[in-house]
């Protein structure tokens, strides 16, 4: 069983629940996919070694010789990844989205293809009985969905796995959700939590995914704002996690609470229990 | 000899120098003997990405050799080093004020950009 995490708003407590979930469980195999910062591994303390291997992406490079300098694939590529100037073709790795339309359209087989490291994935089998992997996109590179491919490729379908999504609703986002079985969307009672939380509810949708909300930072008199949406769009709470001091400084500290507070353990078994029935 | 300054309206030379480059609203393109000004539209300014890149690419199809920004990033500026274009910098000011400036040679050629890259 795949879980994915998503928010639409960043900063809502999207890895807090991942891992506190992910280590409440048994058998369970955790993925950080939020390539761009991930940071799950300050609560859950993995030792990679020197388990690493590298996600590369295909960009064109010129064959100067057969290159005719029509400008086809300059006109062609939407990024602007290609310029011409005078018979120098100049390729601007960092732009281009590896779509391969350049080299598809140009008429002389000029373009062939060249290697960027787009990021690395890193990995280990066992912290506290939790399969950990985490993909890190590089610097400066444009999109974060390769790296989320290739770490998908190392799902392990025996096990249930948490994917830590990144924050937005946009393709990285999307390629962490798209697979999975289930979407538990975390979100604040705030006004900003709801605006984003209704963005992140539209994509789950559009994927069709079963789905559920988990509150945190909850407090009785704010959840009101998204208790209400919740029951008009009937969408189930799975769980409130209360905007508590302690729960605070345990994650300001790199602690996951449910170690300090044990009893959330059962109730992040019980979401799990909540979910199984909804896939079953 | 035209040069090429980037134009935040296309009334003329009273126009004030757009500090972007590769979103400049218009390329001001000036006939230095004749101080005369023609605009180009930038049709990079909405690119979803490489916009110096692609307004470099424009300037070079109009085989300008010469132009004046306020701001020149690091791909934009590989672009018109490539391009054999001259890069001049000023801070602002009108068309026909930065023309002047560079007439009496008051201008600094650029030799590397003027800001680190952005993404998008």
């Amino acid at each position: 069983m795949k879980i994915t995490i998503l928010s639409g708003k960043g900063g809502t407590g999207k890895t807090t629940v991942a891992t506190n979930l992910a280590l409440s469980l048994n058998n369970a195999q955790f993925l950080d996919a939020d390539v761009e910062e991930p940071n799950s591994y300050i609560f859950v303390k993995p030792n990679f070694a020197d388990r690493k291997e590298l996600v590369w992406r295909e960009v064109p490079k010129i064959d100067q010789e057969k290159c005719t300098n029509c400008q086809e694939c300059v006109e062609f590529c939407e990024y602007n990844a290609l310029a011409s100037f005078g018979n120098d073709l100049m390729v601007f790795p960092e732009l281009c989205h590896s779509c391969g339309g350049c080299k598809h359209i140009c008429p002389e087989g000029a373009i062939i293809e060249d290697n960027k490291e787009a990021g690395q994935i890193k990995w280990t089998p066992d912290v506290n009985g939790l399969e950990f992997w985490q993909g890190e996109l590089n610097i400066g590179e444009i999109s974060a969905v390769p790296v989320i491919e290739q770490l998908k490729e190392h799902i392990n379908e025996e096990k249930t796995v948490i994917m830590d999504a990144p924050p937005g609703t946009t393709c990285p986002t999307v390629e962490a959700a798209i697979d999975s079985d289930y979407c538990i969307i975390v979100t604040e009672p705030t006004p900003f939590g709801l605006h984003d939380l209704k963005m992140a509810v539209e994509v789950v949708k559009k994927l069709d995914k079963p789905y559920g909300v988990i509150i945190n930072r909850s407090e009785n008199d704010a959840n009101q704002i998204i208790e209400d949406y919740c029951t008009a769009e009937d969408i189930p709470i799975l769980l409130r996690i209360p905007f508590k001091r302690q729960i605070a400084e345990l994650y300001s500290e790199g602690f996951p609470f449910i170690e300090e507070l044990p009893e959330w353990q059962e109730r992040f078994k019980e979401v799990l229990g909540e979910i199984e029935k909804v896939i079953e | 000899m035209k040069i090429a300054l980037t134009a935040a309206d296309n009334t003329g030379l009273e126009a004030k120098v757009d500090p972007r480059f590769g979103r400049a609203s218009y390329f001001g393109i000036v006939d230095l003997e004749l101080m005369e000004v023609e605009f180009i539209d930038n049709s990079a300014a909405n690119a979803s990405s490489g916009a110096g890149i692609q307004a470099a690419q424009l300037l070079s199809d109009q085989e300008i050799e010469t132009l004046i920004s306020v701001k020149v990033g690091p791909k934009a500026f590989d672009a018109l080093q490539s391009a054999g274009i001259d890069i001049y910098t000023v801070d602002g000011g009108k068309l026909k004020e930065v023309v002047e400036l560079y007439k009496n040679e008051n201008l600094n050629k650029l030799d590397n950009p003027t800001n680190p890259g952005h993404m998008g």
